[in-house]
């Protein structure tokens, strides 16, 4: 009796709580894009805000397709780019014919340029799934970056399109022109994007998304064609990723076929994959980790890339659920209480794991310089100390880090994992794990 | 009354390979049917053939007079029919409830609305949980259905395929695997929510079928050699001698 | 691309002389560039029919072919090259098969095709490393340089002669072992039914590593015996790997003779595109000058050989569009 009485409460305040917690994330967001150019006021921090906001709402939309639906595509980019593209015809025709569409409602017509490609190819894209899809958006997605080449009046060439978005008319009194306004625009942009985004996937669409990525036979038997499902989640995808390269042809007045590319479209796919698939959260921390890696690693290696590519593979081969997924892995512990018995293990492993890694990347680096003929001239600044280059005491500390960080963090890995299954068996215990 | 369920002269090769030969089966509105027979008599190939996985090479298969042959799964289950698999399929990263309210959706109306929140449909949420009480697995509503018992599962899946609240059910071997408790779980919850619904099931457990079915079809090398009630086919010799072999003089 | 490049500046006879001479060159070079794919798309096949893996990385093993290729034939000379390139290629393949692929089997195919897209990517990033970006200067072994015969008025290089050569002797080969020997036998079955040639007691994982260093093995040879006729360069894998995927959906998924006839198709309707310098402007002349610069005018005056590079894409939209199955395919995704 008691027990029934005291726990019906709980029930209800859990609920309230949840709903609190839920819009206080929101607000919360909202709050931080507002206050963070008055925090990082310089204007390199902006450009990066304004390019950070950008890609969220590119790796949000790609994640429509991939988290969401299933659908793993090689070619998202071109959505990307049409939205540019119709972005910035638009802004040319608005300043030309003297239109009173000020410059924030841009994006929207840099959606429907998403949009429209999207309805235009879906319908045979989505004719098939999985892998099938995979190849077929890269053919369709080189087909369209092609074809942009040819079709020079629309797409410019090689140049691109050019546009000035301070002519267009003013709103609120901005022009449009400083850094900080633009940031601002794309935060809002953001921030209704997400929400949209959000919103789609609790509604009886999106759980049909995610019943047809988990098993599209099924769904035929509950009575939905998994083929519309995927065109339409497909054109919403489209329909996001434009605004986001509406946002871009702003940002840089310019569009040109470099939008449409595959490397744009590895990029988003990079990005989302490695932030975590499986939450509404992952994509964004994934979109700010690689536009960050990409501003600040240019500048001090020439083979970035490659770093990408190996923090890729490391990710698809021992954590496939990103980086949400890590985080997310290990909310169990904490509500149990015992992340405590893991931490010291990770801890202990950061040392080795780090020695290896320095070790890889001091190889890398020598590699890269030796080949460039820059061997004796140049120095690797590792942590604040100094290598040069072509010295063999580089690449002998490279092999020594690389042979020994291995042994001894394969050693530290595996108390992690003893470490986690201990917890693991105590959170089951205490009712927090399945 | 139109029969619920009638297959005409269905045959299905592959290739050159005859899986169903002259399949003739009619059954009525609200019967319970067994379809039993040896292990490759072309059972599951019958289901496939009904449910519109596989399209008869020739041959009419109608479901309340209306034809169904050569559709898409997904219209003829808009027509009304929907069935279950052998092995289990349900939507593994999904909760039971979610696993529920998906095969809930089609049938309330909601189609492929973008522009509605699901968790504020009151007929929707109702019947998700009336339907998770029919199966008891109301205590286990926030569960990845990856993560059910085995048995869970079976009754899951029997859950998602009656949910949509079609009036023709097909039913794939329901309780293999299951053990003799689970199994008369099954047979009871079977029962209980075919109540005034056809009913098509492909069983090898005899217990379920003799206690189950109001008629059986025998189905040997893709033909039905037999069909009637329980105690007919019970005792026809042609059924003893496919599962038994021929008598040794 | 095979471009017909007449060797001496002869003035042709005739005009049917041309267009004769244009389609003999450009049909040996197609052919050429078919056996080509074809050496390429075998293998693809092959690894996706048995593991089900589509291997984003077979056009990195090309290109791997061709850069080794042509490194060892700057320390110990083509000959050896030919030999040595490939097993090194294959080398790799094991590899990532043992290392890689069999750990993320579990996962799923997604999972697996992502694996091997970070690896083309690594691959190509580590390739512009070491090399740089710009063509190397990889040759045509003197042995072979020298003009094998003349058609018409243009001579045909006897190196295009030794690949077409070596392509085809591979393709028997292939045949042959796979058709004929023990090893063929259980590789064909595990095409279709990989779990139970497992249940018959093979070992499964050591097929898997044969295999999947066949096909790179393959893809190498390829890229050593192609880098002196095409252009060997860090970008070759993508230049590529989209065209490969274009042949094996082309031609159905999982079906050697239709990747076969793909590769051929795909081969000669490349070729004659480049080769054909046409275009609607050409043919009917310039259009009305008040049209301005547009999409029309752009249609109008691209020349065929300036779309030859997109046209395998337009025939994945229309074989997806007619027969979404490609044109020998049986096997669903």
């Amino acid at each position: 009796m008691i027990d029934a009485a005291t726990s019906v409460p709980k029930v209800v305040v859990t609920a309230r709580a949840q709903r609190l917690r839920f819009y206080g994330v929101w607000v919360i967001a909202a709050v931080a894009l507002i206050v963070l150019p008055f925090i990082f006021s310089s204007g390199g921090s902006l450009t990066s805000f304004s390019l950070i906001g950008i890609s969220i709402i590119f790796a949000l939309s790609y994640n429509i397709l991939l988290g969401q639906t299933g659908l793993l595509s090689f070619g998202h980019a071109v959505h990307y780019g049409f939205g540019g593209f119709l972005a910035i015809h638009v802004m040319n025709a608005v300043t030309a014919h003297e239109w009173s569409i000020p410059l924030p409602f841009i994006p929207l017509f840099g959606g429907i340029g998403g949009l429209l490609l999207a309805l235009v190819i879906g319908w045979v894209m989505t004719k098939r799934a999985g892998t099938v899809f995979a190849m077929i958006s890269l053919g369709i997605g080189e087909l369209v970056a092609s074809s942009s080449l040819i079709l020079r009046s629309v797409f410019g060439g090689e140049s691109g399109i050019t546009t000035d978005r301070t002519a267009l008319p003013h709103m609120l009194g901005w022009s449009f022109g400083p850094q900080i306004q633009i940031y601002y625009l794309i935060a809002f942009w953001l921030m209704i994007s997400a929400i949209a985004m959000y919103a789609l996937t609790r509604t009886p669409l999106g759980r049909i998304c995610n019943a047809v990525r988990d098993n599209p036979e099924r769904v035929e038997f509950i009575g939905y064609d998994p083929h519309v499902v995927r065109y339409i989640a497909y054109g919403f995808a489209g329909f996001f990723a434009g605004i986001a390269g509406g946002l871009s042809a702003i940002n840089f007045e310019i569009a040109n076929s470099a939008y449409l590319g595959a490397a744009q479209s590895g990029i988003v796919l990079f990005a989302t994959f490695i932030g975590g698939t499986a939450y509404f959260f992952g994509p964004i921390l994934g979109a700010i980790l690689v536009t960050y890696l990409q501003l600040g690693l240019t500048d001090v290696t020439t083979v970035w890339q490659l770093y990408f590519g190996i923090i890729f593979i490391g990710i698809v081969m021992f954590a496939p659920g990103g980086i949400a997924g890590l985080l997310m892995m290990h909310r169990p512990l904490v509500r149990s209480g015992t992340l405590g018995m893991v931490i010291p293990s990770y801890l202990v492993a950061l040392v080795p794991t780090l020695a290896l890694a320095c070790g890889v990347i001091l190889a890398i680096e020598s590699v890269a310089r030796y080949a460039q003929g820059e061997g004796s001239g140049s120095n690797i600044d590792l942590l604040g100390v100094p290598f040069n280059a072509a010295s063999p005491l580089t690449w002998f500390a490279a092999a020594i880090l690389i042979i020994g960080g291995f042994f001894v963090a394969r050693i530290s890995w595996r108390r992690i994992a003893q470490a986690w299954d201990r917890a693991a068996t105590v959170a089951r215990d205490r009712g927090y794990l399945a | 009354m139109t029969a619920a369920i009638e297959i005409n002269a269905v045959e299905k090769r592959f290739g050159n390979v005859g899986i169903i030969h002259d399949l003739n089966l009619s059954i009525a509105q609200g019967e319970r049917h067994a379809i039993i027979g040896p292990n490759g008599a072309g059972k599951s190939t019958t289901f496939n053939l009904v449910s519109g996985h596989i399209a008869p090479t020739s041959g009419e298969i109608r479901l309340n007079g209306n034809v169904i042959s050569g559709l898409r799964p997904f219209e003829i289950n808009r027509h009304g029919l929907s069935r279950s698999f052998q092995v289990t399929n349900v939507f593994a990263r999904m909760t039971v409830w979610e696993n529920i309210r998906c095969a809930v959706l089609w049938a309330t109306g909601h189609h492929y609305a973008f522009w509605k929140n699901v968790d504020n449909l009151p007929v929707v949420r109702r019947r998700t949980a009336e339907i998770l009480e029919d199966i008891h697995l109301t205590h286990r509503r926030d569960v990845p259905a990856g993560l059910l018992t085995y048995a869970e599962q079976r009754e899951l899946e029997i859950g998602i395929t009656i949910a949509g609240g079609a009036s023709v059910i097909m039913l794939d071997e329901p309780t293999a695997g299951m053990s003799r408790a689970e199994t008369e779980r099954a047979v009871a919850l079977i029962r209980r929510l075919t109540e005034g619904r056809t009913l098509v099931i492909v069983e090898h457990d005899m217990g379920v079928v003799f206690g189950l079915a109001d008629r059986i079809s025998v189905l040997v090398y893709g033909r039905i050699i037999a069909s009637g009630t329980p105690e007919e086919i019970r005792s026809d010799p042609k059924v003893r001698e496919a599962y038994l072999g021929e008598e040794a003089y | 691309m095979l471009e017909f490049v007449p060797r001496n500046n002869a003035i042709p006879d005739t005009s049917e002389c041309i267009v004769l001479e244009l389609i003999v060159i450009s049909t040996i070079n197609g052919v050429l560039f078919g056996m080509l794919l074809f050496l390429l798309s075998s293998g693809l096949t092959v690894i996706f029919s048995m593991m089900g893996v589509l291997n984003f990385a077979h056009a990195s093993f090309y290109m791997l072919g061709a850069f080794f290729g042509f490194q060892l034939t700057r320390w110990i000379g083509f000959w050896p090259a030919l030999v040595l390139a490939p097993l090194l290629v294959g080398a790799i393949g094991m590899a990532v098969e043992r290392y890689g692929l069999r750990s993320i089997h579990k996962h799923g195919h997604v999972a697996e095709l992502l694996l091997t897209f970070g690896l083309a990517f690594a691959i190509e990033e580590i390739v512009s490393m070491i090399w740089g970006k710009s063509p190397m200067d990889y040759r045509v072994p003197a042995l072979l340089d020298f003009p094998a015969f003349t058609v018409f008025s243009t001579n045909y290089p006897a190196y295009k002669i030794f690949m077409l050569a070596v392509s085809g002797a591979i393709f028997v080969a292939l045949l042959i072992t796979l058709k004929r020997t023990r090893v063929g036998l259980i590789v064909q079955a595990a095409l279709t039914h990989p779990n139970m040639v497992a249940h018959l007691g093979h070992n499964v994982g050591r097929v898997f590593m044969l295999v999947f260093g066949v096909g790179a093995a393959l893809a190498g040879v390829a890229g050593v015996i192609a880098g002196p006729a095409l252009v060997t360069q860090s970008d070759m894998a993508t230049l590529l790997g989209p065209i490969l995927f274009v042949v094996i959906v082309f031609g159905g998924l999982g079906s050697l003779s239709g990747a076969f006839i793909a590769s051929l198709f795909i081969g000669l309707v490349q070729t004659f595109a480049v080769a054909l310098n046409g275009s609607l402007a050409g043919a009917f002349g310039p259009l009305d000058p008040s049209f301005g610069p547009s999409i029309i005018t752009d249609i109008w005056n691209v020349t065929i050989s300036q779309i030859a590079p997109i046209l395998p894409y337009v025939l994945l939209v229309l074989i997806l569009i007619v027969r979404p199955m490609g044109l020998m395919g049986s096997r669903e995704t």
